[in-house]
Formats: C-alpha cells, sequence, structure tokens
C-alpha cells in the first residue's frame, strides 16, 4: 500500500469536509406557538451575535405566523379563504402552546414580557431583518393553506423556495435545527 | 485595576434581556479597531455565561470584569 498516496486522499478528504461546512445555523420553524417562534428568534438573533450565518425556513403553522396583518391575499378559493380566516394573521396573533386559556395566558404572557423588556415576536423579527437573518418560506405550505405572497410580512431577506434549498443550506451548516 | 485600562467605548447595556447584549455587543465590536478596549454594562445575569461564550467564539477577550450591585462591567479587548 502506498502510504504517500493514502495521506494525500485523507488530507483532500478533510479538506473537502473542511470546505463543506460553513459557520452557519439552519433552522426549520414548523410550529406557529408564540413560545417555539421566541425560542427560534431569540437563537437566530444570537446566533448572528456568535459570528454564525442564519438560515431559518418557515414551514407549516409557521408559514402564516408570518402574515401581515395589514395585507390581503387576492383571489383566494373557498379553502384558502376559511384557512386564511381560521389561521392567526401574523406575529402579533400568534398564541402561547400550553396556558393560553383562550388567549388570557397569552396576553399575560405578553405583558409580563413588557415588563421585564424583553423584546416582543415583533421586535425581535425585525432585528432578524436586520442582523441580515434569511427567511425561507416553504412555497407548499403557503400553497396548501392558500396564502398568497403578498399577504406576507415585509422582510429584507425573505424568498419563497422548496425543501431542496432547505437541504442545501442544512448540509452546509454546522448546526441544523427543528422547532 | 479596572482604573488602568484605557477604555475607547462604553455601552449601557443595562435592562436589555437575552439575547440583546451580545447581539449589541457584537455588533459594536465589529466597528472598532483590534486592540480597543470596550465596556458593556449589564444587568443580565445570564451575561456572565453569555459574553465569556461570545468572546471566546469570536475570538475577543474578556479581561476584566467589575461588578457594582445588580449591574456587572465587562472590559472586552478586541483582538481580531
Amino acid at each position: 500500500m502506498d502510504i504517500q498516496k493514502a495521506l494525500s486522499d485523507l488530507q483532500a478528504q478533510m479538506q473537502e469536509l473542511r470546505d463543506g461546512t460553513q459557520n452557519k445555523l439552519s433552522m426549520v420553524v414548523f410550529s406557529g406557538d408564540l413560545d417555539r417562534l421566541l425560542a427560534s428568534f431569540v437563537i437566530a438573533n444570537g446566533a448572528v451575535a456568535m459570528g454564525m450565518e442564519v438560515v431559518m425556513f418557515f414551514t407549516f403553522w409557521a408559514t402564516p405566523a408570518l402574515r401581515d396583518k395589514k395585507k390581503k391575499g387576492k383571489g383566494k378559493d373557498f379553502f384558502g379563504k376559511m384557512f386564511g380566516f381560521m389561521l392567526p394573521k401574523g406575529p402579533s396573533k400568534v398564541t402561547l402552546s400550553k396556558m393560553n386559556m383562550g388567549g388570557m395566558g397569552t396576553g399575560m404572557m405578553k405583558y409580563l414580557m413588557k415588563k421585564k423588556n424583553i423584546q416582543s415576536l415583533d421586535e425581535m423579527i425585525a432585528l432578524a431583518g436586520e442582523l441580515g437573518v434569511k427567511m425561507y418560506v416553504c412555497e407548499m405550505s403557503m400553497d396548501l393553506m392558500g396564502l398568497k405572497h403578498e399577504e406576507m410580512i415585509d422582510y429584507p431577506d425573505l424568498q419563497f423556495v422548496g425543501v431542496a434549498k432547505f437541504l442545501e443550506e442544512a448540509g452546509s451548516s454546522k448546526i441544523q435545527l427543528f422547532i | 485595576m479596572a482604573d488602568d485600562i484605557k477604555v475607547d467605548v462604553t455601552m449601557d447595556l443595562k435592562g436589555l434581556k437575552c439575547p440583546l447584549p451580545v447581539v449589541k455587543v457584537s455588533q459594536q465590536v465589529k466597528k472598532m479597531q483590534v486592540g480597543q478596549v470596550l465596556v458593556a454594562e449589564t444587568t443580565d445575569p445570564g451575561a456572565h455565561a453569555d459574553f465569556p461564550a461570545w468572546a471566546k467564539t469570536s475570538g475577543n477577550e474578556i479581561i476584566n470584569i467589575v461588578k457594582e450591585g445588580d449591574a456587572s462591567k465587562f472590559f472586552i479587548k478586541k483582538l481580531k
């Protein structure tokens, strides 16, 4: 066996591994619960501070949480209208996964957050935008729930993508999370 | 000892909660020159774990920590 060749092969493989992984965090945001969304954005904004590039992929219940309450989607069919009516309209309308108690629990949590000077979800999203956090929104979830591109929030770096785009980013990331 | 250190920038981060202290500090440090010192004053108890973790990851150094009641001053030297 040629030791020299084996060594150079190994070196090449190491280099490939090193090049393949970037200082990046990829997150699937699946949940549309206020608590999980808060956690997602605290981690995302913290990761930028730690010098990482951050990509968030919004799918399923997290998708309607990115709607803008002042905007309207045009040309929806019956199911689209139903979904549009039943799903929370944006970051200020999402509720806690536990202790919501018909909105009372969520209201109390928001009151406490304000009192304790913790950023609201809206503020965290705005900060993420300033910090350059990339948002990918699952096109299939949009289609399934009848959501329209024009009714989503104004965000500096928001794209509508499929799963392959997320997997490409996740594959070259140091950390991958599913929330 | 704290008196001997030449401070270039001071930040008042009192009252801010996680992750804002590290976010603000990392943004400020980006604007500074290598070798300059930033003093960040915070009341976030988590900062005692977070600032060293941030410094280690970002390759900067915490050269001193001064506790004053609920607040702590972190002296951060930009190394790169």
